[in-house]
């Protein structure tokens, strides 16, 4: 592997967590909000506390989450802890680490996340193949089509029709959470099959609303690969259109889907906090949804950061992969 | 290719109403999602002439009634008549969407034209900054911008503003691209012997060109710019007091619509935002179709 | 002596939003075995489409209308699909316009010439099909390597020659060679004809080579048919059609070739080809023809055998004239 291009694609990574962590940095301090006088501002309507012993209490917080450094040095305190994985503290769970919180829920999402990725792509890109593919009986490319109407609509919104249908109508299903009420986690196969059941009309949502794009793109990509020579020719040296379709066309056709793999990931992990939240799943979307509610500004700021890493790195790691695929890149 | 024989040409060409017609009936996503729009618009309108605003707001209507004659969407549990909310949701929808995308498409469509236009510096700049940002999920750091505003003074604009401060580089790339394929081609070369000025060849030569594009890009940022708004209000982010169609649906979450058995309090908004993003992605669709070619071929 | 290829009546037209075009017009055509004829005629009038159509490979919004194709006695219209997916590069076996894209990025070349013969006989043992593929190639001038090569580590040249050599995998009958030197530099375009010519004694096929350089013709090629608007216009030897052209078009396009010198680009003749769309009635030339008549308005000339042996479509000849 090229030299050059390895350390260029370290440094785009690098230059979107910089800019990310920056972008999460400045724009809370701009902002004339004061996130620690927010927190307890709150506290005080509910709880006990007078406008004085806020006050106080604000000036300790300040003090111990660092807000009362200089700006240019809480910057550089910042981009320190983020180098060494330390995303600070959470004002609300204190004294857990942001960190701890986000390990603690990062299982469930990256589940869900990337065995629905990975279904939709399959899915969507065999579907999206064979609608572009003029031998394609009708009913089939129907279904692709009618896969293609998802396109665009939120998961989310499936899942609430989901909930509607298949939980609340017909019972099927449960309407959310991470297992039965009254359930204890452990080991056993009838605890799994508990959370898999709960997962499944989230999944099912996920799928559905991610499939339509990949659909979409695949089939634009399909029409170009069949309307290119090596096809053409492929046909006139009289090869059956099973052969054509596996090695010339959809080969062709896939490499360009697999460059999308990361940046969709991006979209699906959105998506996914969102249903996570209309689901009450257990996960970094109900992290981030009770940490809004409850103005948790570090948990808030860090689960962004997160996420926004993970996915530069993945798709500066789906990049390194891409040369194994394809020939013309490999030989250069 | 021009004939020789002028005069056959003028009767036998068919008229361009007639080609527009045939070109819908092998566009089934444009025509779909414009019927589907002028729907919700027909929908909106009414609405909007027949409503009394206040019943979209708190303790207006008896709380938690069931969908009925009086009530067709039925009530939620604040006391708002949710056939009001929803006229008053697709309305500020529509404006988050239209005020965002058009200003992203503006914004973006001159970013790119100097990009492409001037090159050099400002060209490696601009489309670096793209590049950088397009991998960061928008919605995540809107989550913090809008998080970082006072959630009492957020409204309708507020959220238009945060869903278009990351809506401008799809229209930048778009149009960039265009803007540097056009200047390769005859016409503007041409014009730029024939002594034009950069901004008469800009306006004269090139915009023209580019206004199929610059809709599209439209298109696409409406839908980007409501698609955002609405998992900014679902989460939480959104104009707590306003019936935004997200905001609805987020508030029968809180209070438990499901395990309560108010299921008409969010199905309502579900239903109306998927036939929103429905149509403007068919619509979006079908302008691809329209722009390639190679795709209509194959139908 | 038996023709090997017989084109008889062949019609094809594409349905488009503003009409039927009608791109191949009643085209007869023979060929010996051995023969070579060169194809001319302006950029769509017409070549590739009568080319694709021998193929059976017309694709929509086109559609063969009427005609046969008669290879070695087979009439190719008649056949299924799966016999004439057999047929394909057996019987008659086509050459690439754009050469430059015509083998697939992400395969080895060798994989793309085995899976040519794997087609037609899915019986023959592996080692068997790679050595004809490196006689193949042999045949081309290439080195063996190339077998285990991609595209994009060969030059132009030598991705033409890749697409010469799977086109004799089967040693067909009839190879045509669509404009295969159009993308090649000058030298490089020599080089390839002398290769087509070099292959085309060693298996005896029929060529059709179309082009628009007709010195390229008449250094290599036997007879020179010329196609104008869909239509057959003349079929000439070379040495008749550059002595002594008969239709008012080949006169106007050998006039028009650098004096002195037969070798040259054809320039093009004054006026506008005329939209397929709406062809000009009676003979598709007149308006553009300096010695049109009355009739030629009217009346559609026929296609007649003249005496020279020349087939020619055009008022001037036969018992009218
Ligand atoms: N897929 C197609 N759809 C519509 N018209 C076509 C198509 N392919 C070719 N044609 C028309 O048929 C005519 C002949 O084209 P072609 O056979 O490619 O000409 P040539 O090879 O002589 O340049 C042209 O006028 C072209 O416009
Ligand atoms: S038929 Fe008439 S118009 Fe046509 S080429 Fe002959 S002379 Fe010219
Ligand atoms: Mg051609």
């Amino acid at each position: 592997m090229n030299f050059r291009l390895l350390s260029k694609r370290l440094l785009f990574l690098l230059m979107v967590v910089w800019a990310a962590s920056t972008i999460t940095f400045f724009i809370p301090r701009i902002s004339p909000k004061n996130p620690v006088r927010e927190r307890f501002a709150e506290l005080a309507r509910t709880g006990g506390f007078s406008p004085e012993d806020l006050e106080v209490i604000v000036a300790d917080y300040s003090q111990r989450f660092g807000l009362d450094k200089p700006l240019l040095q809480q910057y550089g305190d910042y981009m320190w802890g983020i180098l060494r994985f330390d995303l600070g503290i959470s004002l609300n769970k204190f004294p857990k680490t942001v960190m701890q919180l986000i390990y603690e829920s990062l299982p469930w999402t990256i589940g869900l996340v990337f065995i629905t990725t990975i279904l939709s792509f399959i899915l969507g890109n065999w579907l999206g193949a064979l609608a572009a593919w003029p031998r394609s009986p009708d009913w089939l490319k129907n279904i692709a089509t009618s896969f293609v109407l998802f396109q665009g609509v939120p998961p989310v919104l499936l899942g609430i029709l989901l909930i509607f249908f298949i939980g609340f109508k017909l019972k099927l299903l449960p309407l959310g959470g991470a297992y039965s009420i009254g359930t204890v986690p452990d080991q056993s196969i009838g605890f799994f099959l508990d959370v898999l059941r709960h997962q499944l009309l989230p999944g099912i949502a996920l799928v559905l609303g991610s499939v339509g794009g990949w659909v979409i793109s695949m089939r634009g990509m399909g029409v170009t690969i069949q309307g290119e020579d090596y096809v053409t020719f492929a046909e006139h040296k009289g090869l059956g259109p099973r052969v054509i379709f596996r090695d010339y066309y959809l080969r062709n056709a896939l490499l360009p889907q697999i460059t999308g793999l990361a940046l969709a990931l991006g979209n699906l992990v959105t998506s996914a906090i969102v249903v996570e939240g209309i689901f009450a799943l257990p996960g970094l979307g109900t992290m981030l949804n009770s940490a809004i509610r409850s103005n948790d500004f570090s948990v808030i700021y860090g689960i962004v950061l997160f996420i926004t890493i993970g996915i530069a790195t993945l798709m500066v790691i789906v990049e390194f992969l891409y040369p194994l695929l394809d020939p013309r890149i490999r030989h250069q | 290719m021009s004939s020789v024989t002028l005069s056959n040409t003028a009767i036998r060409q068919p008229n361009k109403v007639t080609l527009f017609f045939r070109y819908l009936r092998r566009n089934p996503s444009l025509t779909f999602g414009l019927l589907i729009m002028l729907f919700l618009v027909i929908f909106t309108v009414h609405g909007l002439l027949t409503i009394n605003t206040k019943d979209a707001y708190p303790l207006a209507v008896r709380p938690k009634m069931p969908p009925s004659f009086q009530y067709p969407l039925g009530t939620d549990f604040f006391g708002r008549d949710l056939y009001a909310a929803m006229v008053i949701g697709m309305w500020q929808t529509a404006v988050i969407g239209v005020f965002a995308g058009a200003l992203g498409t503006i914004i973006g469509t001159i970013f790119g034209f100097i990009s492409a236009y001037f090159g050099g510096f400002i060209d490696a700049a601009i489309t670096s900054i793209c590049q950088i940002l397009i991998p960061i999920p928008a919605f995540l750091i809107q989550v913090i911008i809008a998080g970082s505003i006072d959630k009492r003074s957020v409204t309708i604009l507020t959220m238009a503003w945060v869903v278009l401060l990351l809506a401008w580089m799809g229209p930048t790339l778009v149009i960039r691209a265009q803007v540097l394929s056009m200047k390769e081609r005859q016409f503007v070369s041409v014009a730029k012997l024939s002594g034009m000025t950069s901004l008469g060849i800009i306006f004269k030569e090139i915009l023209p060109n580019l206004l199929p594009f610059i809709a599209a890009a439209f298109i696409a940022q409406v839908f980007q710019a409501v698609f955002a708004s609405f998992y900014l209000a679902i989460v939480g982010l959104g104009p707590v007091r306003e019936p935004l169609l997200g905001n609805t649906i987020w508030s029968a979450q809180t209070q438990g619509a499901f395990f309560n058995g108010w299921w008409w309090w969010p199905i309502g908004p579900a239903v109306a935002m998927i036939l929103i993003l429905g149509s403007l992605a068919l619509i979006n669709m079908g302008m691809d179709e329209m722009a390639n070619p190679r795709i209509r071929r194959s139908e | 002596m038996k023709p090997v290829l017989k084109v008889v009546d062949l019609e094809v037209s594409y349905y488009t939003d503003a009409g039927r075009a009608k791109a191949l017009d009643r085209v007869n055509l023979e060929l010996n075995a051995g023969e070579k004829i060169g194809l001319v005629g302006e950029s769509g009038s017409g070549k590739s489409t009568m080319a694709l159509a021998m193929m059976r490979m017309i694709k929509p919004p086109g559609r063969i209308e009427h005609g046969q194709v008669i290879v070695d006695g087979n009439d190719l219209t008649s056949l299924s699909d799966e016999q004439m997916l057999k047929a394909r590069l057996s019987q008659i076996a086509y050459i690439p316009q754009g050469a430059m894209n015509s083998l697939n990025p992400v395969t080895r070349i060798g994989a793309q010439m085995i899976d040519a013969i794997k087609a037609h006989s899915p019986n023959m043992p592996k080692d068997k099909m790679r050595a004809r593929s490196l006689k193949a190639l042999e045949s081309v001038e290439l080195k063996p390597e190339v077998f285990r090569m991609y595209a994009h580590e060969l030059s132009g040249g030598m991705k033409q020659r890749v697409c010469i050599a799977i086109g004799i995998l089967l040693e067909p009958k009839v190879i045509i060679a669509d404009e295969p030197t159009s993308a090649l530099d000058v030298v490089t375009q020599r080089q390839v004809m002398e290769t087509i010519n070099k292959v085309q004694a060693e298996i005896g096929a029929a060529v059709i080579l179309i082009g628009h350089d007709m010195g390229l013709m008449a250094q290599s090629m036997d007879k020179v048919a010329v196609m104008y608007a869909g239509r057959l216009v003349e079929v000439s030897t070379v040495k008749e059609m550059f002595t002594a052209p008969k239709h008012p078009y080949s006169q106007a396009l050998i006039r028009s070739l650098p004096k002195l010198d037969v070798r040259g680009v054809f320039q093009g003749i004054p006026g506008l080809a005329p939209s397929l769309l709406r062809l000009p009635s009676g003979c598709a030339f007149h308006p553009r023809c300096q010695e049109a008549m009355d009739k030629c308005k009217t009346l559609r000339p026929e296609n007649q055998v003249l005496a020279s042996g020349s087939r020619v479509t055009c008022h001037l000849y036969g018992e009218g004239a």
